[in-house]
């Protein structure tokens, strides 16, 4: 399923990690060398303009695609490749990190801070220019024009993270990365930064690249989603068929465990199982030592992504016809 | 304070004590922070109650005095910060006016404590059998065995598989889902009528920690001990919890059953919060925010603190300070409940 006009496509993208200890280590005490494989034969496209979201738990890779998008990573294998941007030029890519506390350089007052990539890639002509965009966007982000003296320490968790916003916006990027970019905020502050992301993408046309871990956030922000589990993409599927009907027993799982306060599950079974080590994953199936319709096959055999639908699934249960989704189930 | 979840009281109806002490009782709690500009108070007459067998949530931004409230029970007040007024009763015995020595003794022994990061709660010196058998051995006079027998049955009790095994490893050898296990065994270990969980499930993710939500709820009613959860997370009190305290700059803005607080919340701040989460189940176009935010320490409003972010606020809102009165079936500290606001 490739749509008409992606911006971005990851075609097969792995990422390997040395984690093997120091040489000598290795010598003296004969270890061979070791490798994680963070992020393993990853494919996806993303529309222009759309917001298209990785979840999954902690150590999943989904912070290592975000990376190896914007380039702070190179692949170990497979090719990302970038749209046409607007008006011939590559497509501008810009990240926004999770923690506004350490992003932003305490040093540094909020005006130089949005202005520096303004500056660096010469995108304004006068000193006078630079400081009227800067001005912009300040107000687009919902701050005030007096803040650009202010230094970061000055602001709250939210305005902070709007500091960021700013800052991200001032290359005129098309595409923005977003790796967790609420995570760190309360609630209430949070639902400002969501509906300002929400906000800027309609007016500036921005597509998203959204890396959370918070299934609620997601479903708020984005038009498709991939669960990744253990370095792997288990399904990809639009955000509405994935909440309603998910397929994967994995993302089943996520989605029964996540505390709803409108229909909260109090008395719920335990679920067990935790993720398995990265260093020695399971064989076949990554996800079969937690998964109830796990059989001989899944244990022997690596599950590929399967259409199904508008859905792609890298299931044998499902591919096989023996996991069927609850709606299924009672009729 | 009539507001028992219903299974307390037929748990209460059952037990052999016609009227067991709570498990915790606070009132009028304050807590203040002399710095050199000033006292500032964290902590502004804060009154709960936790029963046997009860789990009671508190929530709040962070900020909001949540976590210094655990402390300030717990008597690990770091220092400037200092209890200026009020009671802290645990199980009906006194424990803020106790010396250091004293309230060693009850710690750990009357109040079990679960913090957020089971890593740094843990030594990682010492296997999790020596220090499971040390502090049985500190609380209670069982020989060296039986506290080695009692340590198996409580990893087996939290949840751990192959707990012989386990009881020799080290910390870094488990997982956070398993090492949080570890620390709440720990907890458990001197059967304390109160635990004071301080955001036990943060660090964890989503699938770990309903695993842990859910063990804490079986404990809290096996062993009927009652359980103070802090935490920033409704979705983890809406599923832990039975009665829920929301707090706002050191106040207590609602107090109800969870149900009540987060189907009908009669304070304009928890309305809000509650409709910023996202939801489930629809999707909005715009979620409802609440613009601003939580007023520092040395920088809140007079009156409500909630007021310049209150789409409610009226002159009385600014000028005095609102009580938690009966508002619906919670208890709310809003003037809109109490004459107006004007």
């Amino acid at each position: 399923m490739t749509p008409a006009d992606p911006i971005l496509s990851i075609d097969h993208v792995s990422k390997e990690f040395d984690v093997s200890a120091p040489w000598l280590n290795r010598v003296l005490e004969r270890k061979p060398k070791l490798y994680v494989k963070a992020v393993n034969d990853v494919s996806l496209t993303i529309p222009r303009g759309s917001c298209f979201s990785i979840v999954g738990e902690s150590g999943c890779g989904k912070s290592t695609v975000a990376r190896l998008v914007t380039g702070l990573y190179s692949t170990s294998a497979g090719e990302i490749r970038f749209g046409p941007g607007t008006g011939g030029r590559p497509v501008r890519v810009q990240m926004i990190f999770q923690d506004p506390q350490s992003s932003l350089n305490p040093r540094w007052r909020v005006g130089d801070i949005i202005a520096e990539p303004i500056r660096e890639m010469k995108l304004r002509a006068s000193e006078e220019e630079t400081r009227e965009r800067v001005d912009d966007l300040l107000r687009i982000v919902g701050l005030a024009s007096d803040d650009v003296a202010k230094f970061p320490h000055e602001f709250s968790g939210g305005q902070r993270q709007r500091i960021s916003i700013a800052r991200a916006l001032a290359s005129e990027p098309e595409l923005l990365v977003c790796d967790e970019p609420t995570s760190a905020l309360d609630v209430s502050v949070q639902a400002q930064i969501l509906n300002l992301m929400r906000r800027l993408q309609k007016e500036l046309g921005l597509t998203y690249l959204f890396i959370s871990h918070d299934l609620s956030v997601v479903r708020h922000m984005s038009d498709r989603i991939a669960v990744m589990y253990l370095g792997r993409i288990v399904e990809m599927a639009p955000a509405e068929d994935l909440f309603t009907a998910p397929q994967h027993p994995y993302s089943r799982l996520l989605l029964g465990t996540i505390p709803d306060i409108h229909a909260p599950n109090r008395n719920r079974e335990l679920q067990g199982g935790e993720p398995p080590s990265p260093l020695n994953p399971p064989t076949g199936c990554t996800f079969h030592p937690r998964c109830a319709l796990a059989d001989e096959r899944c244990r022997r055999e690596e599950p590929q992504l399967r259409d199904r639908g508008d859905a792609t699934v890298s299931c044998h249960a499902v591919a096989e016809g023996r996991a069927r989704t609850p709606e299924e189930k009672e009729t | 304070m009539m507001l028992h979840s219903p299974t307390v009281l037929e748990a209460a109806e059952s037990a052999a004590d016609p009227s067991p002490a709570p498990a915790l009782e606070v009132s009028n709690l304050t807590v203040e922070f002399p710095t050199r500009r000033g006292v500032l108070t964290a902590i502004d007459d804060v009154s709960l109650r936790v029963e046997p067998g009860e789990i009671l949530g508190v929530v709040g931004e962070s900020g909001a005095g949540k976590s210094i409230t655990g402390l300030a029970v717990l008597g690990l007040l770091e220092a400037p910060g200092r209890i200026a007024g009020g009671e802290i009763h645990v199980s009906g015995r006194r424990v803020d006016t106790l010396t250091e020595e004293e309230l060693t003794k009850v710690r750990g022994r009357e109040m079990g404590a679960i913090f957020q990061d089971p890593l740094t709660a843990l030594n990682p010196l010492f296997s999790v059998g020596a220090q499971l058998v040390e502090t049985i051995r500190l609380h209670t006079d069982l020989s060296r065995e039986a506290a080695r027998d009692r340590a198996l049955h409580l990893l087996r009790e939290v949840g751990i598989p192959a707990p012989e095994e386990r009881l020799r490893q080290y910390p870094h050898q488990f997982s956070g889902g398993m090492r949080q296990r570890v620390v709440i065994a720990l907890a458990l270990a001197a059967e304390p009528e109160l635990i004071i969980a301080d955001e036990p499930t943060t660090a964890l993710d989503v699938s770990i920690q309903a695993q842990i939500t859910t063990l804490l709820r079986r404990l809290c009613k096996d062993h009927r001990t009652g359980i103070m959860l802090v935490t920033h997370d409704m979705g983890v009190i809406a599923e832990t919890a039975d009665r829920v305290v929301v707090m706002y700059a050191g106040r207590m803005v609602e107090m109800g059953r969870v149900e009540d607080v987060i189907h009908n919340a009669q304070h304009p701040y928890t309305k809000g919060l509650m409709s910023a989460i996202p939801s489930l189940h629809d999707r909005v176009d715009t979620l409802t925010q609440i613009d601003g935010s939580m007023p520092r320490l040395n920088s809140r409003p007079s009156g409500c603190a909630f007021n310049p972010r209150c789409p409610m606020a009226g002159p009385r809102c600014r000028r005095d300070r609102p009580n938690l009165v009966d508002a619906g079936p919670n208890r709310a500290a809003c003037f809109l409940h109490e004459g107006g606001t004007q």
